[in-house]
């Protein structure tokens, strides 16, 4: 284990989290009104694809395994579309 | 010289406890459930005993909420949850795939002292007090008003779901990655289709109730605003997690009981079972759809009734598959050799009970009903009969089937026909009031109820008594024959699997040498004998 260095594109991804994580806090003190949701939401979604694509190896992996997790984002899909439905078209207390 | 089996490779704890053989892990799972069910069966003992009267002379209102809230708890993520895969399915895949192992052996012992795991903490927080929220730990009284060990009890319960995922994951790389040559996905027997559909269901539901947990803690704890609209939070938010992980979690509990009763059904009928690619499809029909239609616990809750009418008509959907499964067993029984040995007494009782709480289901489906049985005894009965009647029975059922496998002992056949009558019984008569009651409007969760009702609960309470003693039995016989049993043979059934191929109980490695499957699973001869799936 001595000379066991971690790969660079490990590295890469850790210092551009560090970099979305601070964009994300300057960003939440500007004021852009309803948009500050959506920007923090977009970062969210770039972190998440640099951990899926590179931390879970996921970028030169075979079908079957983007398969599986596709499915984990397609659930995750039917969580917010059916809660959702009910917290739009919900009647006001 | 043969290899040693299992059971006698070695005998120290060590051996036990650090082992990763899939059947001693089983062994080790099976006798962690025995403790857990009867933890929950003694609150429902007590429960029962309560109710065989219409005052509160047995407990105060305070312990009787502690005391169906831990039957709850114990009885789903201690006991029905894990039963089947982990014991069962951890025993019987490997060998029915014709693997020496799970794909990862150790992952599955980890799997094993997460579970143990996460049982201490939560018992611990019953034996400090207990809790008083019910099973749902429904907020804002989980949030806000109870006094009771709720963080103790959700933190157990968040360990033991990280043995649900492990086991999961292990189940479907297994599936995938270690089946013997020629077996494939249509040769596959129906139970391993079912653990398969249940794994997916583990492994994307769960996390989804681990948030949940820990949403609920921060907001107890912190104060965050989650769940309390007073400060930001949303009240529905929690039943929709909640119920997003625990109506899945139903079909986690009922889908590996319908594998096994395929293949006690196939076995007893001595016959194929009839469409077998519809059955297969079935369950991860069920599997998929089960994650649409969590709302329909939610129809009184406020929430929208665009929502509730989609969840309505999706909970009709998802029985589609579970019917094709009841009609596709009955056909399987059609002009087959019957044998009513004790494995198909339970798999028959499942049948019918199976078929009561699923179309009690269809009942709660409707809106217009479900508004008038919401949280009576109408539900608990209902989801009993899935729950106990349905999944239990299937556990004994495969529990007798494959006991001659797992222990190379066999059991008295005798006694094994009397619990298996005396359980179909027995529940019939603690449950089949409850709908009455239900339909009646006694509510569920109180001790104290109108003298009008007490009729039908000391019905309840009698049939639980024999559906008690009925459930003790087989610790008796089983426990007599590990110890004095006549010598199981390899295949004692005539089955045609490949776990029936190797030795009862099987080496440690499982198969002399490794299975080539020839032909698809359930094969019998004109004459009702058997062709071994390798053969």
């Amino acid at each position: 284990m001595m000379g066991w260095r971690p790969p660079l594109v490990l590295v890469a991804s850790w210092l551009g989290l560090l970099a979305l994580l601070a964009l994300t806090v300057t960003l939440a003190y500007l004021p852009f009104g309803s948009l500050n949701s959506t920007v923090a939401i977009v970062i969210a979604a770039i972190k998440a694809a640099i951990i899926a694509a590179f931390f879970m190896e996921l970028w030169d992996r075979g079908p079957r395994l983007l398969i599986f997790a596709g499915a984990g984002l397609f659930w995750l899909g039917l969580l917010l579309w059916l809660g959702l439905m009910d917290f739009i078209t919900r009647a006001p207390a | 010289m043969t290899e040693p089996d299992y059971l006698n490779s070695s005998y120290t704890l060590r051996s036990w406890f650090l082992t990763t053989d899939h059947k001693r892990i089983a062994i080790l799972y099976f006798a962690s459930l025995i403790a857990f069910f009867f933890i929950g069966g003694a609150a429902a003992t007590a429960i029962r005993i309560e109710l065989a009267t219409p005052q509160a002379d047995l407990v105060s209102s305070d312990t009787y909420n502690r005391l169906f809230t831990m039957h709850g708890v114990i009885m789903v993520w201690f006991f029905l949850i894990p039963s089947i895969p982990n014991t069962l399915g951890n025993f019987i895949v490997p060998l029915m795939i014709g693997a020496r192992d799970l794909a990862f052996p150790r992952l599955n012992l980890l799997s094993w002292y997460l579970f143990v795991a996460g049982g201490c903490v939560t018992l611990f927080a019953i034996v400090a007090g207990g809790i008083d929220t019910g099973w749902t730990f429904y907020t804002p009284f989980s949030t806000l008003y109870s006094n009771s060990y709720v963080i103790i009890a959700v933190t157990g319960i968040f360990i033991a779901g990280f043995s649900s995922i492990l086991t999961g994951l292990n189940f479907i790389v297994t599936i995938h990655r270690l089946r013997a040559p020629g077996l494939t996905w249509y040769r596959l027997p129906l139970f391993v289709w079912s653990l398969y559909a249940t794994s997916v269901i583990l492994v994307l539901a769960t996390p989804v109730l681990a948030i949940t947990l820990v949403l609920l803690a921060t907001e107890r704890f912190f104060g965050v605003g989650i769940f309390d609209p007073k400060i930001g939070g949303d009240p529905l938010l929690f039943q929709h997690l909640f119920w997003f992980y625990s109506h899945p979690a139903v079909y986690i509990m009922i889908l590996p009981g319908m594998g096994v009763v395929n293949e006690l059904i196939s076995c007893f009928s001595r016959k194929p079972v009839f469409g077998y690619k519809f059955v297969a499809w079935a369950s991860l029909a069920i599997a998929a759809v089960g994650f649409l239609v969590w709302g329909h616990h939610m129809f009184v809750s406020g929430q929208s009734l665009l929502a509730s009418l989609v969840f309505s008509f999706m909970s009709f959907i998802v029985a589609v598959p579970s019917a094709i499964k009841v009609f596709n067993w009955t056909a399987t029984l059609h002009k087959g050799s019957l044998r009513f040995d004790a494995p198909m007494l339970y798999a028959l009782g499942f049948l019918g009970l199976f078929t009561i709480g699923g179309l009690t289901g269809l009942f709660l489906a409707c809106l217009a009903f479900d508004v008038h049985a919401t949280d009576t005894y109408f539900v608990v009965a209902h989801f009993h009969y899935i729950m106990v009647g349905g999944m239990v029975t299937a556990y004994f059922g495969g529990l007798h089937y494959w006991w001659p496998k797992i222990t190379g002992r066999l059991y008295s056949e005798y006694w094994a026909r009397t619990a298996a009558v005396l359980i179909f019984f027995g529940f019939n008569l603690t449950f089949f009031p409850q709908f009455v009651l239900g339909a009646e409007g006694m509510p569920r969760r109180y001790h104290v109820y109108p003298p009008e009702f007490q009729v039908w609960n000391v019905l309840s309470s009698g049939g639980a008594t024999i559906l008690a003693a009925a459930y003790l039995l087989p610790m008796f016989y089983l426990g007599y024959s590990l110890f004095f049993g006549s010598r199981a043979p390899a295949n004692p059934w005539d089955a045609p699997g490949l776990e029936w191929q190797t030795s009862s109980p099987p080496p440690e490695l499982n198969f002399e040498s490794q299975p080539v499957v020839t032909r698809a699973p359930y094969q019998y001869r004109t004459d009702f004998t058997a062709e071994p799936q390798n053969a």
